[in-house]
């Protein structure tokens, strides 16, 4: 028996994966395929104060190894979340997170707060970093002063567990890591979607409406790796590392390089399954090195010469 | 309608001309029960470049043998790729997915129109109206004869009308303007196919009254509601092609 569990302050998650937002609906979406309350968490979609339509179609391309979206945080608000996603979804025996989102440092206290109410959510991730929204989102991300101010202002409001996720489309991730820890965030998650493009040339234009979208999958993940070394080797706080995991061996590396735990995203797309195929995966790794915790292999690569 | 993945086998794949090609599957469990108009996602194997699935609508079923029949337009690497698989490889799918066109009020007089692949869900919507009672007309158009598919089966189901654009086979010009058009009257039009295709139809039907429905096919990565990326515009806000759709009323789409 192998300890999988890891905590981010004093929340507990029985296991390491955990599902990206965006890309697992709320969970439901994916009952058919698997036991959601198998995993360690599950981020739900981004949530806005007011309802959200998002961009306009199309709002997605597939690119070697990955795919371009520009859907703009499309959602139903908070309103809704409460009165009709919350009740559906709080049965579920796994950590529920909601990420939030913005125009303005106020939206985002407002958010923090309302979920603070909300018994089975244990954990807010702080959405600073969405590169499809025309306010906020990544400009909170990107600039350091506005990371820290939106920061500070959630984590005066919000009582709760504070995960804050950066963007990758900054010159040096760690100052962004450095300046949210500093601001009392209990971890950090990273990388969002690197900014990026696509064009039909057929049709000469481009292939998103949008024109730029945020590039996902496996072409994303030696870049989200090498910035989850980084930032894990900069802060004490625990790391969420995600960006183009598809299998098991893929999670490991993010593991190794520092991250408590990650968030599988693009790849519940291609294989609905692809989470729990990960989860266990892990432990027939840990059993198969002979670790008895998850722990042993955080960060492995940074202890050993 | 529990929706799976699974691995099934081809047992046939059948090239029907230089564009199209028909994928036969068997499964190992029981079929579900299908409903004409939903889809699967198949995932493409071996490239890169083929990153997600396809969503690929149900052309027809045979309980009997515990097979269903995906009839595919090469378009791409994907499409390509699927081609050249052979009898006896396995195909990832996950299953059933979408909702399904509606069926008609009693003594309906009803048209399935069908451009290029978009006559694929037709055969099975075909097959499920006749098996009901109804004796559809059918109006298909292709961009020239070499791109025609078989079409006896369909001539089981109801009297079929065909349009090329250069005019090789059938009425020449685009489906739209075939004489069907004002020599009958219908009461219901099932229509599938290239996006202009069924504004043209959608907008025949509004300025004549006639019920309409439309199976789209907008891209899509996850085909269960999830990612929101196959969005289309509603009366009732947006909503996914993949989980509310393929098959809408025309009244819903702000066409």
């Amino acid at each position: 028996m192998v300890n999988l569990g890891f905590s981010i302050g004093d929340l507990h998650f029985k296991n390491p994966v955990l599902t990206a937002s965006g890309t697992f609906g709320y969970g439901p979406e994916f009952d058919d395929f698997l036991d959601v309350s198998r995993l360690g968490g599950i981020v739900v979609k981004g949530t806005t104060l007011e309802p959200r339509e998002g961009n306009l179609y199309p709002r997605m391309a597939e690119t070697p190894s990955g795919m371009l979206n520009a859907v703009g945080l499309q959602n139903k608000g908070i309103d809704y979340f409460e009165k009709n996603i919350y009740p559906s979804i709080s049965g579920y025996d796994t950590n529920i997170i909601v990420n939030i989102n913005g125009s303005y440092v106020d939206d985002y206290v407002t958010l923090a707060e309302r979920i603070n109410t909300l018994d089975k959510i244990p954990a807010v991730e702080l959405n600073i970093s969405c590169p499809n929204v025309k306010m906020g989102g990544m400009a909170f991300g990107t600039n350091l002063d506005s990371a820290r101010e939106v920061t500070r202002a959630v984590r005066a409001a919000y009582s709760k567990i504070l995960i804050v996720k950066l963007s990758p489309n900054v010159t040096n991730i760690v100052d962004f890591a450095k300046v949210v820890e500093e601001e009392g965030a209990d971890s950090i998650s990273l990388i969002n979607t690197i900014l990026g493009m696509s064009i039909d040339v057929e049709k000469m234009r481009p292939a998103l409406s949008t024109i730029t979208g945020g590039l996902s999958g496996p072409a994303i993940k030696p870049v989200a790796l090498r910035m989850v070394w980084q930032v894990a080797k900069a802060v004490k706080i625990p790391v969420i590392g995600m960006g183009g995991i598809m299998t098991t061996s893929d999670a490991l590396e993010f593991l190794l390089a520092g991250a408590s735990a990650v968030q599988i995203g693009t790849a519940s797309f291609i294989d609905p399954q692809a989470s729990i195929k990960i989860l266990e995966g892990i432990e027939k790794y840990l059993i198969e090195k002979g670790f008895s915790e998850i722990k042993e292999i955080v960060g492995y690569i940074n202890r050993t010469k | 309608m529990a929706k799976r993945i699974e691995d099934l086998k081809i047992i046939e794949n059948k090239r029907l001309n230089n564009d199209f090609f028909v994928l036969e599957l068997s499964a190992n469990d029981k079929l579900p029960v299908f409903k004409p108009g939903q889809f699967v996602q198949v995932r493409v194997d071996g490239s890169p470049k083929t990153f997600l699935r396809r969503p690929i609508s149900i052309h027809d079923v045979d309980y009997g043998r515990n097979t269903f029949k995906l009839l595919i337009q090469i378009t791409g690497k994907g499409t390509k790729t699927l081609s050249k698989l052979s009898n006896g490889d396995f195909l990832n799918l996950i299953y059933p997915l979408g909702n399904s066109f509606g069926l008609p009020d009693k003594n309906e007089k009803i048209l399935l129109v069908g451009g290029g692949c978009g006559v694929a869900p037709l055969l099975f919507l075909g097959k499920y109206l006749k098996s009901n009672g109804y004796v559809p007309d059918i109006l298909f158009g292709f961009r020239n004869s070499e791109r025609i598919i078989e079409l006896e089966e369909y001539l089981e189901i109801g009297k079929v009308f065909l349009t090329t654009e250069d005019g090789s086979r059938g009425e020449k010009g685009y489906i739209t303007s075939h004489s069907i058009f004002s020599n009958g009257t219908y009461d219901k039009i099932y229509c599938c196919g290239p996006d202009s295709m069924m504004r043209a139809i959608a907008g025949y039907c509004k300025k004549n009254n006639i019920a309409c429905e439309v199976s789209l096919e907008n891209l899509m990565a996850c085909g269960i509601g999830a990612c929101l990326c196959c969005i289309v515009d509603t009366v009732n806000g947006n909503l996914c092609t993949c989980i509310d759709g393929p098959v809408f009323n025309i009244t819903e789409l702000k066409w």
